[in-house]
Formats: C-alpha cells, sequence, structure tokens
C-alpha cells in the first residue's frame, strides 16, 4: 500500500495502480477517453485524464502514470481542467460532428467527455485529417472521421484473436487507424467479430445497420418471422437500465410481439437441431475413421478465420450450418409447407449478439433454391434501437412466450450455445445418451464450463474415451489449430467461438462501460461475461428439457419431415461447404 | 503473393532469421529489406508477418511512419531535401519545390525513366549546413535555388543524357 493525497486528503492505495485507478478507488471519476480495461489503448494518447501532480513537471496523464509514496494529486485546479478541456477541444477540432445522425448517439464517450469537461465545439479551427468511409463489408462500418486514433480496436484485434487486423498508419496529422493500405476490411483477413465495435468509444467503428431492411420488409406486406440468439435474453436489458445479467427472455419476446412480427421463435430450437445433426456427425465420424477431431461451426467469425488462416484444415469443421441458418432453412421448407406459405414470401429476421452474422447470411453456401436461409440480422444493439423508436417501455412489459407452433420448443442445451463451452457441453449431454442409452446424471459437465482461453477435458463414455476441447477468440483457437496442423491433436471433438467468452460477449451485444453504467461496480468490465453468462445458466437450469434429443417438436420434425439426424434431406437443408479465401485480395 | 519468385521469399526469409534472437527486431527487418530491394510492399510484408507473428497492420503501420521505407519502387538517384526547422527557415520549400518543376514530379514520386524519386525528408542533423540536400548518401551543402538544375545535371551527364 501507498499513502497518496488527491485534493489534500489522505488515501491509501495499493501500489503499483494508475492515479486514473486509484482516484476511482477513491471516490473519483477523472475524465478520459482512451484508457480502457487495465490499459488496452495505445497508452496515453488521448491526453484526456491529465491531472497535476505536486512537483511533477507539467501536467500528466493519469491513465499511464503509477500512483507512489507520498504522491499529491489536484484534479480539480483551474490549470488541470483547463488542459483537459484543450484537449477534448482538440480532438472535436478534427472530428466530423454529426452527432444527431451518429449511430454511437447516447453511447458516445467523445461527447461524454465534451461535456464533463466542457469542451465546445469550434475552438479550434482548422484543416481536418483526409478520410475514410468503409462500408463495403455486410458487417461493420469503418468511418474515420469519428476515430479519435485511442487505439483500442488495434489493442482488442490483437488481444483477443492475435490478428492485428487494424494499425496505425501513416505519421502525423495523416494517421489513421486501418487495415494494412486503408483497405476494405473485405479486402483483408478481418473476421468481422465485432469485437472492435464493442470497444470504440466513438462511431468511428459500428455494425451495418439493417433496421431499414426490415422496415422494407413490413412495408412489402411479407410475412416477417423472427428468432433470437440465446446470448441477446442475457444482455438486451442493459440497454434499458437492467443491471448486466439480467435475463430478460419473456420481455423480449412481449417487445418483439408488439413490434409486430408475425412469429417469434427462439434460434434455441435450431441449437437443439444443430445438436442433433452435429452430434450425429460426430459419432459418425468416430465410428467410421472420419476426420478427427471435428469443429463446431456456429461462429461464423470463427468460419471466416479457418477459411483465412487455415484453409488446409477445413475438412475437419462439423459441415453444419449454424442454428439460425437452419432456422432459416427450416422456416422456408418446413414451417412453409405446412402453414401453406410460399417460401418467398417469408422474411427471416435474426436477432444476434453478433456482427459476423450478417457477414454469414451473405454466403452463397447459405442458400437453398436460391433463397436465402435469413434474409436480415439485427444485432441485439439495433432490436434496442427497434424498441426505443417504437416507444415501448421495455421494462415494463409483461412477460410473453415464444410462439410455440413447429418450432416454439428448446430445451436448456440450446441455450448454453450462448456460452464459451455451451455447445460442447450440449453436444456431450446428447451423445452421451446415444453411446450409453441413459441421461448424463449431473445433466451439467461442470469440466467443460469456465473462461479459461483454452479448456480440455477427458470423459469416459461407456468404456470410450472421449477428448474434448474448448477454445474462444482466435489466439487460443490457434494453439489448439496448430496442434491438428502438426498432427498433434489428441482430441475427437472440438469447440471453437470466435469472440472471447463466447456470444455473450459478441460484436454486436450491448457496449459495456463503467460511465454509461452508474449502478455497476467499477470492475464491470471484468465481471460482465461472466454475469451474462450465469444468466444462460440459470434459464438452462430452469428448463423441464435440457437435452436436445428429448426436445419433442425437433423430434416431430425429423419424423415428419426430414426423416433421420444427417439423412438426404438434412443434408440439404441443414449442412453447408466451407472454402478457403486469400487474406488480402485484390 | 504472385508477384515475388522463389528466390525472394527465401531472401525474405534469410534476412528475418538474422534478427531471430531481437525482442524487437522489426526494424532491423525493414531496414535490410529496404536497403536490399529498395522498396518494402504488401507482398513482402506478409511474408515478414507471418515469419515474425508480427500483424501486418502494425508492419505497414512502420513502414509508413519512417520516411527511410518505400512502398514504392524508388528511382536509381533519391533526391532526398531536408525540410527540417533549420533547413526549411533557410528556403528549403524553394529548392525542394525547383528539383518539382525541374523534374516534373512531386515529393514522393519518382520520374517516368526510373532516374530520380524526390523525398521530402524531416530534419536530418544536418543543420549547421542548411539547406541541406542528400542524393544516394551525398551531401550538397547550404543548397540554392539556382544550383538545382547544375545538380541535376551532374546525374544526367552520369546517364549519358
Amino acid at each position: 500500500m501507498v499513502n497518496i493525497k488527491i485534493e489534500g486528503i489522505s488515501y491509501q492505495v495499493e501500489e503499483g495502480l494508475t492515479i486514473l485507478e486509484a482516484a476511482k478507488k477513491c471516490g473519483y471519476e477523472i475524465p478520459s477517453l482512451c484508457a480502457f480495461n487495465h490499459g488496452e489503448c495505445s497508452n496515453g494518447s488521448c491526453r484526456v485524464c491529465l491531472v497535476e501532480v505536486v512537483g511533477a513537471r507539467g501536467l500528466v496523464a493519469s491513465c499511464v502514470y503509477p500512483v507512489n509514496e507520498g504522491m499529491e494529486i489536484i484534479i480539480s485546479s483551474p490549470k488541470a481542467t483547463e488542459a483537459r478541456r484543450a484537449s477534448v477541444e482538440l480532438l472535436l477540432s478534427n472530428h466530423n460532428i454529426n452527432c444527431q445522425q451518429c449511430d454511437k448517439n447516447g453511447k458516445c464517450e467523445l461527447l461524454h467527455v465534451a461535456g464533463i469537461t466542457g469542451a465546445r465545439e469550434g475552438r479550434y479551427q482548422g484543416a481536418k485529417t483526409p478520410t475514410t468511409y468503409d462500408q463495403l463489408t455486410p458487417a461493420i462500418i469503418r468511418d474515420t472521421s469519428k476515430c479519435i486514433l485511442c487505439g483500442r480496436c488495434v489493442a482488442r484485434c490483437q488481444n483477443a484473436h492475435g490478428m492485428g487486423i487494424l494499425g496505425f498508419e501513416n505519421r502525423g496529422f495523416n494517421t489513421i487507424v486501418a487495415p494494412a493500405e486503408n483497405r476494405s476490411f473485405l479486402n483483408s483477413p478481418c473476421i468481422q467479430c465485432g469485437q472492435c465495435v464493442s470497444v470504440c468509444p466513438t462511431g468511428a467503428l459500428m455494425e451495418k445497420s439493417e433496421i431499414g431492411r426490415v422496415d422494407a420488409a413490413f412495408k412489402s406486406g411479407k410475412h416477417v418471422v423472427v428468432q433470437t440468439a440465446p446470448a441477446v435474453r442475457a444482455a438486451l436489458g442493459e440497454e434499458f437500465g437492467m443491471p448486466v445479467g439480467t435475463a430478460v427472455t419473456g420481455k423480449m419476446v412481449a417487445a418483439l410481439k408488439r413490434l409486430g412480427f408475425h412469429k417469434v421463435y427462439d434460434t434455441n430450437f435450431a441449437a437443439d437441431l444443430t445438436i442433433m445433426e452435429e452430434g450425429i456427425e460426430l459419432l459418425g465420424r468416430i465410428q467410421n475413421g472420419g476426420k478427427l477431431p471435428m469443429i463446431t461451426s456456429c461462429s461464423p467469425g470463427w468460419i471466416n478465420y479457418a477459411e483465412y488462416n487455415y484453409g488446409d484444415l477445413l475438412d475437419h469443421l462439423s459441415s453444419c450450418k449454424s442454428p439460425h441458418q437452419m432456422q432459416g432453412a427450416i422456416l422456408k421448407s418446413y414451417y412453409a409447407e405446412k402453414n401453406g406459405i410460399d417460401p418467398k414470401d417469408i422474411f427471416v429476421v435474426s436477432i444476434m449478439p453478433c456482427t459476423a452474422k450478417k457477414d454469414e447470411k451473405e454466403r452463397d453456401q447459405l442458400q437453398v433454391n436460391g433463397l436465402k436461409d435469413v434474409d436480415a440480422v439485427l444485432t441485439t444493439r439495433e432490436l434496442a434501437k427497434m424498441i426505443k423508436r417504437a416507444g415501448i417501455l421495455f421494462t415494463r412489459l409483461p412477460d410473453e412466450e415464444f410462439d410455440q407452433d413447429l418450432m416454439g420448443e428448446y430445451t436448456g442445451a440450446g441455450v448454453i450455445f450462448g456460452v464459451t463451452g455451451g455447445v460442447m457441453e450440449a453436444a456431450l449431454r446428447t451423445v452421451y445418451f446415444v453411446l450409453t442409452g441413459k441421461e448424463h446424471e449431473a445433466i451439467k459437465f461442470e469440466a467443460v464450463r469456465g473462461f479459461e482461453g483454452v479448456r480440455e477435458a477427458s470423459l469416459d463414455i461407456n468404456g470410450m474415451t472421449v477428448n474434448v476441447a474448448i477454445a474462444h477468440g482466435m489466439k487460443n483457437a490457434k494453439v489448439l489449430l496448430d496442434e491438428i496442423r502438426a498432427g498433434k491433436s489428441k482430441y475427437h471433438f472440438i469447440e471453437i467461438m470466435g469472440c472471447p467468452g463466447g456470444c455473450i460477449a459478441g460484436g454486436g451485444q450491448p457496449i459495456v462501460r463503467s460511465c454509461f453504467l452508474p449502478y455497476e461496480d467499477d470492475d464491470i468490465l471484468d465481471t460482465y461475461k461472466e454475469k451474462r453468462a450465469k444468466a444462460l445458466y440459470s434459464e438452462d437450469e430452469r428448463q423441464q428439457l435440457r437435452q436436445s434429443h428429448k426436445n419433442t417438436q425437433v423430434q416431430k420434425l425429423y419424423d415428419e419431415f426430414l426423416g433421420e439426424p444427417n439423412s438426404h434431406k438434412a443434408h440439404e437443408l441443414l449442412h453447408t461447404t466451407y472454402q478457403a479465401r486469400v487474406g488480402f485480395s485484390d | 503473393m504472385a508477384h515475388i519468385n522463389e528466390a525472394g521469399v527465401k531472401k525474405i526469409n534469410e534476412i528475418c532469421e538474422r534478427y531471430a534472437g531481437e525482442k524487437t527486431p522489426l526494424m532491423m527487418i525493414l531496414s535490410d529489406i529496404q536497403n536490399e530491394y529498395g522498396y518494402i510492399p504488401l507482398e513482402v510484408q506478409q511474408i515478414v508477418s507471418q515469419k515474425t507473428g508480427i500483424s501486418v497492420a502494425e508492419i505497414y503501420g512502420v513502414v509508413t511512419f519512417y520516411s527511410f521505407f518505400s512502398l514504392e519502387p524508388k528511382g536509381k538517384y533519391v533526391i532526398g531535401c531536408c525540410l527540417g526547422t533549420a533547413c526549411y527557415v533557410k528556403g528549403a520549400q524553394q529548392i525542394i519545390d525547383k528539383f518539382s518543376e525541374i523534374l516534373g514530379i512531386k515529393p514522393g514520386e519518382t520520374t517516368a525513366d526510373g532516374l530520380f524519386t524526390i523525398d521530402a525528408l524531416r530534419c536530418i542533423g544536418a543543420c549547421g549546413i542548411a539547406p541541406a540536400v542528400t542524393i544516394n548518401g551525398k551531401v550538397y551543402p547550404k543548397m540554392t535555388v539556382d544550383a538545382v538544375s547544375s545538380v541535376v545535371n551532374e546525374y544526367l551527364e552520369k546517364e549519358g543524357k
């Protein structure tokens, strides 16, 4: 512990903290912009967190300056407050200020610190850095006119995936953050996971909104069916001031019904279906000497990564489409047939915690008879915008049920898809049953839970040893993939999720920032994933059915329509192919 | 990576290996490649990235930050005009403008015949002889606008033009 003084008052704080962190613990929030959780940024770049330290030469950037014994810190002096205001005004002088049109409106940290520091637009006038507006991918828009060069996205891409798609380019006033050569994300090996979007303090990186597409579908009189991914319910409430980790399944359904969707389904149904297909595929590979380890294929960010970097290992990927694509395919076949609707008139909207799903739905491989399985993907954030736009007071909604016909049932196994290890656990529940003829007694497989980057487990099922591994974030996945490439992998089954933590922390989820969550603990950036995961695990525990093979509507779908798992028809509708791709294409 | 032949890839890998033990090898690798080939295109950066594990974006950032590195092939003679503070106040801008006028290219560009490239340099540490110009390492101290054409002619004559 060290003794410090802030505004003349004595405090004891842990050694090794920065002034910014120490001040927070003592009850002061120093306005800051680039600083992100534990220094995940280009440290000290924004100059907003300047404070006075008695005896130091000039003002110091509190986000990088460590506290030491006897330090006296002054936050409120005119010298410090004026300097912080000037820093923000300088950032504003090179910023494209069109706040009311900006999709980040309401969650912009630049606007937030401008408010706190009293910065005004227009004090510094001059030239602006030449800008780039990249909207070529279906998922992410990069608008450098809003970029403040904090470097959080650069660090996140590197930390999460070891890829470093984004970097600082050029020098001085011409500096921008971009993929090499200021390329579009489209012509670089970006996996479109949206992790960069989730850390951007401004509107420089945003998902490409498809709200307009959904509006158009309603206008044109289509039969609009919506499905929601498991992770959405664990985070949507945050957009309406509810505590992080509140499961809002019932309110979400109520909101979707009020938004006019003709049918509201849960992608969990298709998650159960995925387990049937993927589980049987795995057993087939094990029993028939197929390619092992088999790797899950639910995460489109991961699929993009595999196609760019491990084109030689694509036959290890499960051929199963991701759940929402399966659901789309079934909606436009089985559901259409049952309801006497022309598949062309069905418009499928997926609410996803993910930006890469926007990209995924455009894949040529994910069409049946020239019809896309899914027509629009909205992120959790976009859904919140639609709810607000419609004037719905979310927190006052009653809890309502998903539509129950044909594909309304889901099991706990489907729910946990949204968290790292969940698909593995769901698959194991069913594989265990198929191999032993009875249910795993504990239901849950504790060994595959948790947030370690790479986890592994060995299970004895009916005398057969099944080795499994789980990785989330491409940096971690790489470890397992390089083992496979070297011929040294001992696993039968691997789950890989693109985003660290899995879908609950996906690139389309609500932005988590202390400054916008005043009622959460200061360490919310360290704890939100666990809180959201807990919401899903407890929904699993509340379900009467917790194994995918027990889903009676899935059973009925096989009886009436698909035949059996991995049948010819199932392959036609529910399976897909992959294609190696060049990272930096012309 | 269609444009680089096998020998080229081998050479770049070899340069990377020279600094395998270094903690921060990137600057040295890029320097050697710049000296060897005269420029560092994206394809080469991708090879360096694969070999070192440093991301392409980061390498590209370093290449575009330092004026010593180049993304395009440079001319046979690289005219470096210092525009640092001391040279600038002594009229370096007029000198670089004169080179541009005579050669018909802007700073950063190369003449069509591949002979000359004009580089605008920041301070090269030769303030005592400002304004300073260097051509392939040869220093022209206290340059004047009037001397520009004779300097260019000196190299044209060398080339028999």
